[in-house]
């Protein structure tokens, strides 16, 4: 394997950037479909009511409008299930309320879906939907955790006392409470994890079709896991066999999380368009999208540090509340339980380590994965509380670090996961120095003579990625496998055709993989074609999510592709009339080992398909599947260092400069990782000084256009400096790890470190998140008193 | 309902079109150039910017019938046969586009940009993309195609 050209290593251009660079690319909304009507969904205006009734009469007898359906016409169809079961400390099942696609009875958030209008046109649609009479009897709501907690609160669900979904725990409790009997000093935090808006810049979108004749339904949607969809919506909802359900998830304008969900709006769509017979399409406007995309984050932690006299982590307790929004959405109740507090050894030898969270229905969007999904939430609270530790021992906060790091691999933690490989102090000196972290107290005297504040702030972090092996999130209450599928099909001529089980938004699959590929078959770059998406055309694959592509999905088609070769080799063998054993493959050709007797791929490959003098025994054809599950989560680990600059009269902050150090695993392609890094840089920025959902209290949301809702701009952000040091993930093949959610769970910890580390001198000790303006002008002006 | 007619990408086009139809709506479903894209409803995102007689425009907050008689450049129109724009070869090489969905604004305004000022610095790009939003690649390679796609142009679309 080589740098060099195409192959693995080399920073090849991307495929698939010519269609979107000429307006080629195809999105969901660009598909339309002979005689498709138009579905708009009614949502719900208010949080929380009972149904008392549905007048449609005057909508239905509107201009174009075909039908109209509302909870009643799908009863019986089944609810939008959740993919992972949660067990509470005293062992109980979680409280699993029914989800009905269209609303029953009660609707439980702002945007809540209680009726579809079909229509000719998308405006006679929308117009009808105005006419529908909905008989809201308002019902109190609870819009936080704080609200849903209250003694005397509503219910979300009878069933949910409390409104507690469950109630979990991971470690040793008695361990860590003992760690803290021992302890010099005890470090504590509290941190608010703001909740946040995921905003692909596409906006969701669907399309459904039903063919009577042969009974097949086709559902064209924004997914990043056309399968997992099938499955759901199949098996689930709908209750249709897999063979007469194809999803295709075509270009899809980004993910980050929110387009993982089986959404009650590809239920409703598809069950809609089986009951006329036609295409039915509908597209989410950005307003609804703000109300109906599940959004992210949103918990309250208090957490707790004992160390020794020297400075040595000895235990950590979190107790964290986590918002689950109005239902279960399909990843929402494993993103803050073991997606996050199986995360907090972090990168340190912390010897005792307890986490307790208990999640909340509230009448607010469901919450599920975003870009990070528990890993941010998690970083964000032990980098703001090692931070703190240094500050009141009076340590050096970068030594404080490095004093605890884990250096003997492999690492098992308190806190269930075993770290492969790493080493932190490698990506911890690489960021000091690229960051110039020495030469920063000659920096801010320059702020200062110009009366501004400024701050150095830096997280050191792990990741689990590839959430792995089935059978042990089985366990755990995963009601779906992890593995990965990758099928390679060498075309009789030696061009390639490779299928995987993830779906590419963003990511540069249909790049990154054809490297693979190309690499290992010494096949030209340019032969070979990725193809995801379609249930239709690819094996069953779990899709992309949790930086997973590369590392299980890449792994699947590296197994493939090894088979590919062993079957090459038979057939080579029979043709050289050699023995199998003393085949050998390199650079597209197969040669018995000290001869210079060999075959090309080409030639394997014709031979494959036209079998005339061919193997005993042996199949035809050149194509092989593999299906990947992994051993072990992989480890992305790093430091970020975040130097900002507070304007002491406004609040306003700004990021002069951001460094990361990273250890993602073997790059593949240097330019898309570079690329991965940034973009989860920005989120990351975004949450800690932009982003923030805000509900008020009666449950309608505050910010629900961009205009209310601070997405980051380019004017918002610095380029970044981006380094690398590499170690190898140990358990899969080509030694990856995963890099998309990097950024977004590194980033923030440093960066309102570093907001601190500015304000520290005017007084001001905390600063939650979003670091606006506004927030950082009150903190100062009550520092000053 | 009215007709309006406007030259798209070098080509002549009419439609009978309502008073409140877009001209995103023209071009994408009258016209099916689906290349120009919807992010949002408030103006905000540039998913939409095509050219108007030459300047950038937000299609999703012009009307149909305000494009009547004009010159209308969308994404689908700026290449030359299978010759990238420099504008377009600028993105590819720097890596400037992820998922897609904003990249056929976010060149169309840059054009207009690169029309203006064929050497922006950083800091100009970043407050001339202050229209299009972009989640995917934190605007850093974006700035760099900006810069290197408005030499590569020296001046002139």
């Amino acid at each position: 394997m080589s740098a060099n050209g195409s192959g693995i290593g080399a920073s090849v251009k991307r495929k698939e950037d010519t269609r979107f660079l000429t307006g080629r690319g195809r999105y969901t909304d660009d598909i339309n479909l002979p005689g498709q009507l138009y579905g708009y969904i009614l949502r719900s205006p208010v949080a929380h009511a009972d149904i008392g009734g549905i007048d449609t009469s005057a909508a239905a007898a509107a201009p174009g409008v075909h039908a109209i359906f509302t909870g009643s016409d799908m009863e019986g169809v089944g609810g939008i299930p959740t993919g992972w079961l949660i067990h509470s400390k005293d062992g109980e099942p979680m409280v699993e309320p029914g989800h009905p696609a269209l609303a029953l009875g009660k609707v439980r958030y702002v945007g809540d879906c209680v009726a579809i209008v079909v229509a000719e046109t998308r405006e006679q649609a929308k117009e009808a939907a105005n006419l529908i009479d909905v008989d809201y009897q308002e019902l109190p709501a609870v819009a936080s955790i704080e609200a849903a907690e209250a003694e005397g609160a509503a219910q979300v669900f009878d069933e949910a006392p409390g409104n507690v979904c469950y109630d979990w725990e991971v470690g040793d409790r008695a361990a860590t409470d003992a760690a803290f009997d021992e302890a010099t000093h005890v470090v504590s935090i509290d941190v608010v994890n703001n909740r946040l808006i995921p905003n692909a810049i596409e906006p969701r979108a669907a399309i459904a079709n039903y063919d009577p004749a042969t009974g097949d339904y086709t559902l064209y949607t924004t997914s990043q896991n056309p399968h997992l969809i099938r499955l759901l919506l199949g098996a689930f909802v709908l209750g249709l066999p897999e063979h007469k359900l194809r999803i295709v998830a075509p270009d899809v304008g980004g993910g980050f999380g929110s387009k993982i969900p089986h959404y009650a709006e590809e239920a409703i769509l598809t069950w809609t368009a089986g009951q006329l017979g036609r295409p039915v399409k509908w597209t989410c406007e950005r307003i609804d999208a703000f109300k109906s995309d599940t959004h992210g984050r949103d918990h309250i932690s208090t957490a707790r540090l004992a160390l020794d006299a020297d400075g040595k982590f000895l235990g950590l307790h979190v107790s964290t509340k986590a918002n689950l929004g109005a239902y279960l959405s399909t990843f929402a109740t494993c993103v803050p339980t073991y997606l996050y507090g199986i995360l907090f050894a972090g990168p340190y030898t912390t010897p005792a380590v307890y986490c307790e969270v208990k999640s909340f229905f509230t009448n607010t969007v469901p919450v599920d994965a975003l870009r990070g999904a528990g890993r941010p939430e998690a970083t964000y609270l032990l980098e703001r509380l090692v931070e703190k530790a240094a500050v009141e021992l009076g340590m050096d906060r970068v030594e404080i670090r490095r004093k605890n790091f884990i250096r003997e691999f492999p690492y098992q933690t308190p806190v269930a996961l075993q770290y492969d490989q790493g080493d932190y102090d490698a990506t911890l000196d690489l960021a000091l120095k690229a960051s110039d972290w020495a030469g920063f107290e000659a920096r801010r005297a320059e702020s200062a003579a110009r009366g501004k504040c400024r701050g150095i702030g830096i997280s050191t972090f792990i990741e689990a990625c590839g959430i792995a092996p089935s059978a042990v999130v089985g366990s755990l209450g995963a009601r779906a496998g992890l593995y990965e599928s990758g099928s390679v099909r060498v075309h009789p001529t030696g061009s390639v055709s490779v299928f995987t089980g993830t779906h590419s938004h963003g990511q540069g699959h249909e790049t990154t993989f054809a490297q693979i590929v190309s690499d290992m078959l010494g096949v030209d770059f340019e032969a070979v074609d990725v193809v995801h998406g379609d249930s239709a055309k690819i094996p069953f694959g779990m899709g992309t999510y949790g930086s997973r592509s590369l590392a299980v999905g890449g792994t699947a088609i590296y197994l493939a592709v090894e088979k590919v070769i062993e079957k090459g080799k038979k057939i080579a063998a029979h043709l050289l009339e050699a023995s199998v054993e003393d085949i050998e493959f390199e650079n597209g050709s197969f040669t018995v080992a000290g001869t210079d007797r060999s075959k090309s791929l080409g030639e394997v490959a014709l031979t494959a398909y036209v079998p005339h003098n061919y193997p005993e025994g042996l199949e035809p054809g050149l194509e092989e599947t593999a299906f990947y599950d992994p051993l072990n989560f992989t480890f992305p680990a790093g430091t970020h260092v975040a130097e900002v600059e507070v304007d002491p009269e406004t609040g306003e902050v700004e990021v002069v400069a951001v460094t990361g150090a990273d250890d993602v695993g073997r790059i593949i392609n240097p330019m898309i990782v570079d690329g991965q890094l940034h973009g989860g840089l920005a989120h990351g920025i975004g949450q800690a000084l932009l982003e923030e959902c805000l509900y008020q209290d009666d449950g309608q949301l505050q910010t629900g256009s961009y205009l209310d809702y601070t997405m980051p701009r380019a004017a918002d952000l610095p380029s970044f400096n981006i380094n690398h040091n590499t170690t190898l993930c140990t358990h899969n093949p080509l030694g990856v790890k995963g890099v998309g959610e990097v950024g977004s769970i590194g980033v923030p910890p440093a960066v309102i470190n570093a907001v601190i580390d500015a304000l520290r001198p005017l007084g001001v000790n905390d600063m939650a998140m979003p670091a606006t303006s506004q927030k950082v002008w009150q903190a100062i002006q009550q520092a000053q008193g | 309902m009215p007709t309006v007619t406007m030259t798209v990408n070098g080509m002549e086009r009419s439609g009978n079109v309502e008073g409140r139809t877009l001209l995103v709506e023209f071009l994408r479903e009258h016209l099916g150039l689906t290349g120009t894209h919807v992010g949002c409803d408030t103006s905000q995102c540039g998913a939409c910017v095509v050219h108007v007689n030459g300047t950038s425009v937000k299609s999703c907050t012009s009307l149909a019938a305000q494009a009547d008689g004009a010159e209308v450049t969308t994404i689908e129109g700026l290449a030359n046969g299978s010759d990238l724009h420099p504008m377009q070869e600028a993105f590819r090489e720097h890596h400037g586009l992820q998922c897609g969905f904003c990249t056929p604004g976010m060149v169309m305004s840059a054009v207009d940009l690169a029309n203006q000022n064929s050497d922006p610095s950083e800091h100009e790009v970043r407050e001339w993309l202050e229209g299009n939003l972009c989640r995917c690649t934190g605007y850093h390679n974006i700035v760099k195609a900006v810069q290197a796609g408005a030499k590569a142009m020296g001046g002139g679309s």
